[in-house]
């Protein structure tokens, strides 16, 4: 199948959906490719490096969009664009579908089948290789301090100089998601002093461990909302809240607020009142400036300065950085290509039954197929090792579980019925030893189930030296005190079988014990 | 001595042998269990020696016997290299078998014995032919497997087209013959049926074992290890003895459990892996030759990296194989363990229960380059620590670690349990070369993208891995 890359259209866009490094593994997976000429221009890919990957380029969108018969976007495509979709044809890239109803009709009126990356079902961690949200959000993340720095009159890091001393940066940011805590590395990485907040106590650990300094709410309430996201907040927990972003916007120079509620306008975390209280040239980098922004005084796609505090509000951080963005998604998107072409010939198979592909598939052969029925999983279970506990301990005993009331039948059942066959036909010398070798049966069962697998092989070699018992039966023929009754018996040939068995049995008893003993001396602490 | 102190010093005996195997529970006790193990044979022996059955005539006999195969034994269990255990242990399995059948026929032979009624004679015939048979397919089975774990067989399976018809056509002779034995009047005329059974159970016992891979022998090993016990109660039913008896049961049901774990451990059934052959009736090589094909590319590593690595990580998971056992590359392994916890890296061992040629090989092994047995854990209680791992190095390993386990449930190994290394953050496989484990099974966990190949011998290469950890 032909996989088609066209030129973004959104203005401002500077993204490719597929650099010529993927189209190389894609081509190895039985797909061709086509990109539009110039497709890659911004992200700095020209077209001669996709000629090279082996990507055919194609002049015209029309041409393209009428050839592909999967198109690689990474904005939902425009109406325009959908008109020059081919009918039956397949779309990935971003959707948003509940945002745009209009285009989810005109997509579906193209009879074909239509993946929003947008719409993974995140909380799958098999899905994670193919989270195009994840890696743009860490994209822009990282944008967002570069942005800051660059508005910033001064060093990130602490320094001592001969020219004074120079204190380090103060970053606070607000929401620890996966954009929060790729600033939280890159401005520590700068050597800032990173404090960070989030609704979601969980996320404390992480924002630590990236050198960030987690800053608390002086409330109690969860503010995990399912899914990985964050929900709104009780009134009483938003203002001790605001009081706390007060006294942060206060004492520090940067701040970096990524709070989104999905399908919400963004939470108002810094007002009016807490940037006019802020030192003159500090920096507010609002990564939601495209869902209203988190702060009052954003103006969305612009870096304004206001009240002597520069409030930057751009809505294309992950454009900015397009060539390191355009990897990242078309690296998504391989991963998803692959879980799509399992049989890797060149051919996608959109598997209904595969979770992490349901919820991708918004539109299947022209139906919507959007939104996903819930995932059936509960998020990250809340404490697995207490769940995984019992079962199959390897050796407890017997096989873990007791058997069903119908197998325990069917066993008692056979063996009352072999005792019976027993008890009508042998004689009763023979019964004495029966019981024995019954009774002896269960014991080495229950014994042996409680030896340890790591002594497994001792194991074996001290019940192969023991089985040498067999000895005592070469023992008792070799000079037994005859009494008339064996005038005939063929004493020569019994004591010489009986004399090499014995020799064969010393072998396995002195070797098997002194083995043991040895392999036995080697197991310490 | 009299008899019945000749049996009072049996029951001790007996205790003893149980206390010793119930003191395998757990390596601390495991000392003192094998002396009890001692102890109680040197009873059963002195009793037997000095109770009435034996005249002061045989004691020359005896002594020498013992001399001459205690030294052996002692110089064997001397010189035996650890890697070299499951041969030793089917060796000797074979031993036991040989004894079984040797006592077998001397007792048969033995016209001293008297019987009170037709019927008696009758079991204790039967007796003699059933001890014969099992002691007969233990020798010859526990031979091939000697020369399949030595490597003078191939490791390969012997599939004879239909084997299984076969096996039932012996079967039935063994029970044809043995209605001729017990109906024959006189000694001659049963020895003929006896030795044509003895034949049979020797080819039976050959064929068997031939016809089980190399991957299933941990199973084959410990099964040999239940016939020797059973021969062992047989013999035991056939002098009227209880003290065999019970001794042979035990080790009967000790082998029998332990066929049962490695079977568990592998999600295979018993009688599959005795019918032989991967996957059943299939012939197995044509099953296995489409699956493996490689499929992706693997990401070399080289050993100066990996150090790197190890150097690097908090947890470490190694996950040894047989590949292990047959580059001796246990001591190396530990003084890396040894580097990598000085330097405050937490060090850990994976054990797979068929890891190996028999049950337990690895751990002996490791116990062997003085690694501690604390850090040596279960396919269970360490697959939970993978996710927190953040290096997993597979050393000689395939099958135990293939994922295809899990994910592929058309794979001829699809429900064994196995042990999750792909879920740490890298893991590193050693390998001599791409080739597909017993199973001959593609294992897709070296085309995973967190997944590093170290090419080489064993040995070579983890010289190497702690060369650079010196440095």
């Amino acid at each position: 199948m032909l996989i088609g890359v066209p030129l973004e259209t959104a203005a401002g866009e500077k993204r490719v959906a597929t650099v010529p490094d993927v189209v190389e593994k894609l081509v190895k997976l039985g797909f061709s490719v086509a990109v539009q000429s110039g497709a890659g221009a911004a992200a700095n890919f020209d077209d001669e490096t996709y000629r090279a990957a082996g990507a055919e380029v194609l002049a015209t969108a029309a041409e393209l969009w009428s050839r592909s018969d999967i198109v690689f976007k990474v904005r939902p495509p425009s109406l325009d664009e959908v008109g020059l979709m081919r009918e039956g044809g397949s779309l990935v890239g971003f959707v948003w579908p509940a945002q745009n109803p209009e285009l989810m009709q005109a997509l579906a009126a193209r009879k074909g089948t239509v993946l929003a990356i947008d719409a993974l079902p995140r909380q799958l961690s098999r899905a994670q290789k193919m989270d195009a949200l994840t890696s743009m959000a860490g994209v822009a993340g990282y944008r967002a301090v570069i942005e800051a720095a660059n508005a910033f009159g001064r060093f990130f890091n602490g320094q001592i100089t001969a020219a004074g001393k120079i204190p380090p940066a103060k970053v606070f940011i607000a929401g620890a998601g996966v954009a929060g805590l790729a600033a939280i590395g890159t401005a520590a990485g700068l050597g800032a002093i990173v404090r960070a907040n989030d609704t979601r106590a969980e996320v404390a650990d992480q924002v630590v461990s990236l050198g960030g300094e987690f800053v608390k709410v002086d409330y109690e309430e969860e503010g995990s909302g399912g899914g990985g996201y964050a929900k709104v907040m009780s009134e009483g927990f938003q203002q001790a809240q605001r009081e706390m972003y007060a006294k942060q916007a206060r004492e520090v120079d940067i701040v970096i607020t990524t709070a989104l509620i999905p399908g919400k306008p963004a939470p108002k975390l810094i007002t009016a009142e807490m940037v006019r209280s802020m030192k003159p040239g500090s920096v507010i980098v609002d990564m939601a400036a495209e869902q209203g922004g988190n702060c009052e005084l954003t103006e969305p796609g612009q870096s304004v300065v206001k009240h002597g505090v520069t409030i930057v509000g751009y809505t294309d951080l992950v454009s900015r950085l397009a060539k390191q963005s355009s990897t990242l998604y078309s690296n998504n998107l391989l991963r998803l290509t692959e879980e799509l072409c399992k049989t890797k010939d060149g051919v996608i198979n959109v598997n209904m039954e595969d979770d992490a592909i349901r919820g991708l598939t918004v539109i299947k052969d022209g139906t919507v197929t959007w939104p996903a029925p819930p995932l059936k999983l509960p998020a990250p279970a809340p404490k697995p090792a207490a769940v995984a506990a019992p079962p199959s301990k390897g050796h407890g005993h017997g096989a873990g579980e007791p058997m069903s009331a119908k197998s325990l039948a069917i066993t008692f059942g056979v063996g009352a019925l072999a005792l019976l066959v027993v008890g009508l036909f042998a004689p009763a010398s023979f019964l004495s030893h029966f019981t024995v070798f019954v009774l002896a049966c269960f014991i080495g069962y229950m014994v042996i189930w409680n030896v340890t697998p790591s002594l497994h092989t001792p194991l074996m070699s001290v019940t192969n030296a023991i089985s040498s018992i067999i000895a005592i039966g070469a023992l008792i023929q070799i000079a037994p005190p005859l009494e008339g009754a064996g005038a005939d018996r063929p004493n020569a040939l019994i004591l010489g079988m009986a004399v090499l068995a014995l020799v064969l049995t010393a072998i396995n008893m002195f070797g098997g014990f002194a083995v043991t003993r040895r392999m036995l001396a080697m197991f310490r602490k | 001595m009299t008899a019945s102190l000749a049996t009072v010093a049996y029951i001790g005996a007996t205790i003893l042998f149980i206390l010793s195997l119930g003191g395998l529970a757990n390596p601390e006790t495991a000392r003192r269990g094998n002396l009890f193990g001692m102890i109680g044979m040197a009873i059963a022996v002195i009793a037997t020696v000095l109770s009435p059955r034996v005249t002061p005539a045989g004691y020359a006999w005896i002594v020498g016997a013992l001399l001459v195969g205690g030294s052996i034994g002692l110089y064997a269990a001397k010189k035996v290299q650890m890697t070299q255990m499951p041969e030793l242990v089917a060796l000797m399995h074979s031993l036991v078998g040989l004894a079984a059948c040797l006592v077998g026929f001397a007792s048969y032979v033995d016209t001293s014995i008297v019987f009170a009624t037709p019927a008696e004679k009758a079991i204790h015939e039967g007796e003699v032919y059933v001890g014969i048979l099992i002691g007969a397919i233990t020798f010859s089975g526990s031979v091939i497997a000697f020369g399949k774990l030595s490597g003078k067989i191939g490791g390969k399976p012997m599939l004879l087209p239909g084997r299984h018809w076969m096996n039932l056509v012996a079967l039935l002779l063994v029970i044809w013959f043995g209605r001729a034995f017990l109906q024959a009047e006189t000694m001659q005329a049963g020895m003929t049926p006896l030795l044509v059974m003895t034949v049979i159970a020797l080819l039976f016992g050959i064929h068997m074992v031939m016809a089980i891979g190399g991957a299933d022998m941990p199973v084959v090993v410990s099964m040999l290890n239940s016939y020797s016990g059973w021969a062992a109660a047989a013999t035991g039913f056939m002098l009227g003895n209880d003290l065999l008896i019970v001794i042979g049961a035990l080790v009967g049901s000790s082998g029998a459990i332990l066929s049962y774990i490695m079977c568990r451990a592998m999600n295979r059934n018993f009688i599959s892996v005795i019918a032989g052959g991967f996957g059943g009736g299939a012939p197995a090589p044509a099953g296995a030759g489409g699956a493996a094909q490689p499929a992706g590319e693997v990401t070399p590593i080289s050993a100066v990296e990996t150090a790197e690595l190890l150097k690097e990580a908090k947890n470490v998971v190694i996950v040894p194989g047989y590949g292990m056992a047959v580059a001796q590359a246990q001591h190396v392994v530990c003084e890396i363990t040894k580097i990598l916890r000085a330097k405050g890296v937490n060090v850990r061992f994976g054990i797979h229960p068929v890891a190996g040629r028999m049950p337990g090989h690895m751990n002996v092994l490791l116990a062997e380059a003085k690694v501690p047995y604390d850090i040596v854990l279960e396919m269970d209680e360490i697959n939970e620590d993978f996710p927190e791992t953040d290096v997993s190095m597979v050393i000689g390993a395939n099958d135990i670690v293939n994922p295809a386990a899990q994910e592929d449930p058309g794979s001829p190994i699809a429900g064994m349990p196995v042990l999750e290394v792909w879920k740490a953050k890298t893991s590193i496989v050693m390998k001599r070369s791409m080739a597909s484990g017993y199973a001959g099974v593609d294992n897709p966990l070296f085309y995973k993208e967190n997944n590093r190949m170290l090419f080489g011998d064993a040995k070579k290469m983890l010289d190497e891995v702690q060369a650079a950890l010196n440095a």
